[in-house]
């Protein structure tokens, strides 16, 4: 039973009225798993948050939450709590009251819950801020006292609707490794609704990418980044950089003609919607593409080209080169390290790379 | 600062709009019987005046009955129209809501007269209840004006929190709705009771032989020298209304502190 997942989500389907917002959704989430859904607007994801806390009901499928179905179980009876993206404290009530507020029914003493509402506090940082009132906080500290409301019925999975998009770089940044280490420390399951790539990639064990109300890919974040199932989840995740190539079939995997960069051979898992029959685009990401100084040995997959465009981050250049033959620049990533001079626009230079990191998808592709 | 046309158009207007007022109390406390100038000293004979007519103590105290029921009616029935339109969609809700606000702007006497045909066929005498009746029905819609903008102004997120921390809708509605819309509900009782104390024509033709105040003001101007006594109480009746709008106001801006939100313009 332990091993059982504490979500299982069977073909659900939401219709609002003729709009398909969930179709087929079918998906594991095990205990203690930071889990998040990741996908634009209108994708979906917070529908199906939504769902499982009881707030929308669906239209076809079952989620069972620890093996039972929710079919009929008003949110305030279902195992889960919800962070909203508002935060919805509640603003007559103090940061205690609002804490507390689920444990009005718990049947435990006055001094039983004030431990349990200073417990709570203290574990997301707040225990000072007791007595204040709930206008009276700042966004962070909102965000803190939702967490700790939530947390602190024990729920068997913690739904959070993108809980630090109404935060400031700074803050989410420290939001980020703090809902971490906390889900470590409670060990409940986290289920993270976002739109925010990056915050998916650091926090999460594994990710749901959504389109269009259906799971574009579900895989932990560096299978997603380095083997995006399609090209819609590679554009999503990141930046890639698409070279046309014709393909021939070679045992197992592809070789793949590409302009610029000459043959490539690919393994099976490059493929993942299979060798295309029609034109087909190779996807590489800028930091798989390395450009080569003088005096470092030559590679044994390179290219000359041209420099077309530098941009310098500080800590990063990016640069946008055009390979001899291919019929449009490549986007290469390049940490700046001493020794390393950043090049010059209109500048020659080598780039080399490992086939390994790249993938292939068929060009005029519907959605998954 | 020069004198403008507009300026003095604004300054003109104000004038006609609270000149009359103003004269209220100035002949209240006016000695002479007859309503014209110069004033001839002051007394506060007619306010006491005003405690010796049993007549105007019946017809105060069924304005006030029918105020403060109105009052309630008018704003439960606003609460729940209030909720029921901001918070949920449901068929024909523009053209249900859009007749819940039209005796806003119906003239009361059309709703005055209807309202007495059909008492009268159904064969219920005129009286308090009737006045209570027509008084709720106008004024409800300024209670779900009032009502809506506390809704709207409310995060919809706060009753499913409350939802999903265990509590049932009802307990929600208690512990976490009430309190947040507690200043609307206020303002709406307060502008509620004041349109029913002041209005006159609905009150004049269903009020039977159970006069209002100002049934009972409009029958005493037959008697010019019961003047200065309309006029003392007049005066009282201003200051009251003025109070409880002013009252009513500083609640419902206090809910919009409370909710921590931005003044977008009230009822006043």
């Amino acid at each position: 039973m332990t091993n059982a997942p504490i979500i299982t989500l069977n073909a659900v389907e939401k219709y609002y009225g003729e709009y398909h917002a969930l179709r087929g959704i079918s998906a594991e989430i095990g205990r203690g798993e930071f889990f998040s859904l990741l996908g634009p607007s209108g994708c979906g994801k917070t529908t199906l948050l939504r769902a499982i806390a009881g707030f929308e009901d669906i239209s076809n499928g079952h989620i069972l939450l620890d093996g039972r179905d929710m079919e009929g179980v008003p949110p305030n009876k279902r195992p889960t709590n919800l962070v909203f993206q508002s935060y919805a404290i509640f603003p007559h009530l103090t940061v205690v009251e609002n804490v507390g507020f689920g444990l009005r029914k718990s049947g435990l003493s006055v001094a039983e819950k004030r431990a349990a509402v200073a417990e709570a506090l203290d574990m997301v940082g707040l225990a000072d801020f007791g007595g204040r009132a709930a206008h009276a906080l700042s966004g962070g500290q909102r965000q803190r006292v939702a967490l700790a409301r939530a947390l602190i019925l024990k729920p068997k999975v913690l739904l959070l609707d993108e809980p630090l998009s109404a935060l400031d770089k700074k803050m989410r940044e420290q939001m980020q490794s703090e809902l971490r280490r906390l889900q470590r420390q409670v060990g409940i399951t986290f289920i993270l609704v976002t739109h925010d790539q990056e915050e998916a990639l650091i926090m999460s064990d594994r990710i749901a990418v959504m389109f269009e109300g259906g799971i574009a890919q579900l895989a932990d974040p560096q299978t997603l980044y380095r083997r995006p199932a399609s090209r819609t989840v590679a554009e999503f995740i990141g930046m890639m950089n698409f070279l046309p190539a014709k393909v021939t079939t070679s045992g197992g995997g592809a070789v793949a003609q590409v302009p610029g960069l000459g043959a490539v051979h690919l393994a099976a898992d490059q493929i993942p919607q299979g060798v295309p029959s029609g034109g087909a685009e190779i996807g590489v990401r800028p930091e798989s593409l390395t450009v080569l100084y003088d005096g470092q040995p030559a590679p044994e997959f390179g290219a000359d080209g041209q420099v077309t465009e530098v941009t310098y981050y500080g800590d990063m250049t990016y640069y946008d080169v055009l390979l001899d033959g291919a019929p449009r620049p490549v986007s290469v990533s390049m940490r700046n390290m001493l020794g390393r001079p950043v090049l010059d626009r209109g500048a020659r230079a080598r780039l080399a790379w490992d086939p390994r990191a790249m993938v292939l998808f068929p060009v005029a592709q519907t959605r998954p | 600062m020069t004198l403008r046309p507009l300026t003095l158009f604004a300054g003109l207007y104000l004038l006609v709009l609270y000149a009359p007022i103003v004269l209220l109390p100035l002949f209240a406390f006016n000695e002479g019987t007859v309503i014209a100038f110069p004033l001839q000293g002051f007394t506060t004979e007619w306010f006491g005046a005003l405690l010796d007519t049993p007549a105007l103590h019946e017809a105060t105290l069924n304005s006030l009955i029918i105020a403060m029921s109105t009052a309630v009616f008018a704003t439960t029935l606003g609460l729940f129209a209030a909720r029921a339109a901001t918070r949920y969609r449901f068929p024909l809700k523009g053209g249900i809501v859009g007749f819940i606000m039209l005796p806003l702007v119906l003239p009361e006497v059309i709703v005055a007269i209807s309202l007495l045909v059909v008492l009268m066929q159904v064969g219920i005498n005129p009286g308090t209840w009737t006045i209570i009746l027509g008084h709720t029905l106008i004024c409800t819609p300024f209670s779900i004006a009032i009502l809506q903008g506390s809704f709207s102004n409310m995060d919809k997120s706060l009753e499913e929190a409350a939802i999903d921390l265990g509590e049932t809708p009802l307990s929600t509605f208690r512990l976490v709705t009430l309190p947040l819309v507690m200043p609307g509900i206020i303002a709406s009782m307060l502008i509620c009771f004041t349109i029913s104390l002041d209005e006159f024509i609905i009150a004049f033709f269903l009020s039977g032989n159970e006069p209002t105040l100002p049934v009972y003001l409009w029958g005493q101007l037959r008697f010019p020298a019961r003047l200065p006594i309309i006029m003392a109480l007049g005066t009282i009746l201003v200051v009251l209304s003025i109070g409880l709008l002013v009252i009513a106001e500083a609640m419902r801006r206090r809910g919009l502190r409370r909710a921590g939100l931005e003044d977008t313009g009230g009822f006043l």
